[in-house]
């Protein structure tokens, strides 16, 4: 499974676009990895809604699949801007395409994040992991 | 994901490496969880037929003059009078009631019998058969590592598995096995399973579990299957599994079973004193089928509460079903609980439920 190496990588396994772009605004979704891991995803909830304040590392939502659930979490800190509510009414689509139609929220970010990993971190940490 | 080096492997290990499955720890083995979907794997079995690596599971043989009388002490069913080629499930207990583990017992021939017994309890039921069999003519032959088991479940099983061999397999009842040829290999047959469908088990030697498994994956419609869509078509059927339903804290009366305790069979056999207290008196929890209105999922360990919020229960399985399409669970209800308004704990939301029979699906 190949990773990315344009994005970023929190360690809870979501993934960042668009970093660094004039609007301050980021993509947010899960990686492959972590969508494998899951299964099928069968349902998303995110907690915060547009124009919501969201802080780097704390729980925003769930992520349930057939066997499992588990949080997601902000990578960055900032305002949400808008929600996929296509994933939202149709979670599979995290599993088909994580990092295009599964994207799962945008947050204008309020400061830089300091600790995203790169790919190749992130392919070690998935590595070992 | 690393796996843990002292997992054993079963002998189709190399195969499901090649099929790229989710390979997971599961009672000390490598096994596959799924090759591609869980729900398309579900969905062949109810519909086609999938195929299972089961070569964790163990299998003891009793064999003897007093085989029959063993198994008779050792667990709570009457099986002695069983006939050849027939199949029972039952249980072993413990001194105190509690299951020690759920089994299907085969009767190969007049002197030998074939436990088949979870991966994980596989040597706690060969340690307590060999010490409960020690005062009759019987032998307990541990060959768990010797067969493999591969399960061929759906609809269309009966009718795939008739291209590979000339034994008369509809003749061949639910729950009864026979010894045959099949493709080329030479194997114990039941139709038996744990998916809710129609199927057959193939006890194997693991020397030929590859020739076998490859011949019934090579037939159009037939999709490899694991542990994952296994759980979900159990659930589905309402069959209870060990550590989740069945435990060692559990009786048999409150999973709903007690009819598989044979009391009245003659002759003293290990747990009858706690089990006939048991069965005098009402279970103080019972399992149930839950189906979820809404689309959380509830799942083992969450509580079930009443309407107005108080714990009466625990849920013991839960997934979304991939037939019924809502999330559905098994749960043991506190007697004398309400079933009206009742609602699971999802990670602190009450999430509503309803009480159902089980089983959530039935084949037609």
């Amino acid at each position: 499974m190949s990773v990315p190496e344009e994005l970023r990588y929190s360690e809870e396994h979501e993934w960042v676009s668009g970093l660094g772009g004039e609007d301050g605004i980021v993509t947010v979704g899960i990686t492959a990895h972590a969508a494998d891991a899951l299964g099928e995803i069968v349902y998303i909830e995110l907690q915060p809604s547009e124009g919501d304040a969201v802080e780097a590392g704390e729980p925003c939502g769930e992520i349930e699949s057939t066997k499992s659930v588990s949080d997601i979490y902000s990578p960055v800190s900032g305002e949400i801007t808008a929600v996929n509510s296509a994933v939202v009414d149709e979670p599979k689509v995290i599993n088909d395409d994580p990092y295009g139609e599964g994207w799962i929220f945008k947050v204008r970010i309020s400061e830089e994040p300091g600790d995203l990993l790169d790919s190749a971190a992130y392919d070690k940490l998935i590595e070992e992991s | 994901m690393s796996a843990d080096p002292t997992a054993k492997k079963t002998p189709l290990h190399d195969v499901h490496e090649d099929l790229g499955a989710n390979l997971v720890d599961f009672a000390g083995y490598l096994m596959p969880l799924r090759y591609a979907s869980e729900t398309a794997e579900h969905q062949a079995v109810r519909t086609g037929a999938g195929l299972f690596d089961l070569s964790h599971m163990g299998e003891i043989f009793l064999s003897g003059r007093g085989a029959g009388a063993a198994l008779d002490f050792a667990l709570v069913g009457n099986l002695s009078p069983m006939p050849v080629g027939k199949a029972r499930y039952t249980m072993i207990c413990g001194h105190d009631g509690g299951v020690l583990d759920d089994l299907i017992v085969y009767r190969l021939a007049d002197e030998t019998w074939m436990v088949v017994a979870n991966a994980a309890n596989a040597a706690v039921v060969r340690d307590a058969l060999v010490e409960r069999a020690a005062g009759f003519e019987a032998a307990v032959d541990d060959r768990s590592d010797s067969y493999a088991l591969i399960a061929l479940q759906g609809p269309r099983s009966q009718g795939i598995l008739e291209g590979f061999t000339d034994a008369p397999l509809g003749d061949l009842k639910y729950y009864a096995i026979l010894a045959g040829r099949v493709a080329g290999v030479d194997a114990l047959v039941a139709r038996t399973g744990y998916t809710g469908e129609d199927g057959f088990e193939l006890f194997v030697d693991a020397s030929d579990a590859v020739r076998m498994w490859e011949a019934l994956a090579a037939v159009e419609g037939v999709v490899p299957a694991g542990l994952s869509a296994r759980d979900t078509l159990r659930l589905e059927a309402g069959m209870p599994l060990y550590g989740n339903e069945l435990t060692a804290e559990t009786t048999p009366f409150e999973a709903g079973l007690g009819r598989v305790v044979k009391l009245d069979k003659p002759g003293d056999f290990v747990g009858k004193g706690a089990l006939a207290a048991q069965a005098q008196t009402p279970p103080g929890r019972r399992l149930v089928g839950l189906v979820a209105r809404g689309r959380r999922a509830p799942r083992k360990g969450y509580q079930v509460v009443t309407s107005g919020g108080a714990p009466c229960g625990i849920v013991t399985s839960g997934a979304p079903s991939p037939t019924l399409g809502t999330p559905i669970a098994m749960a043991y209800l506190d007697s004398g609980v309400e079933e009206a308004g009742l609602a699971v704990d999802v990670r602190g939301r009450h999430e509503p439920v309803d009480v159902v029979a089980l089983p959530f699906y039935k084949r037609s």
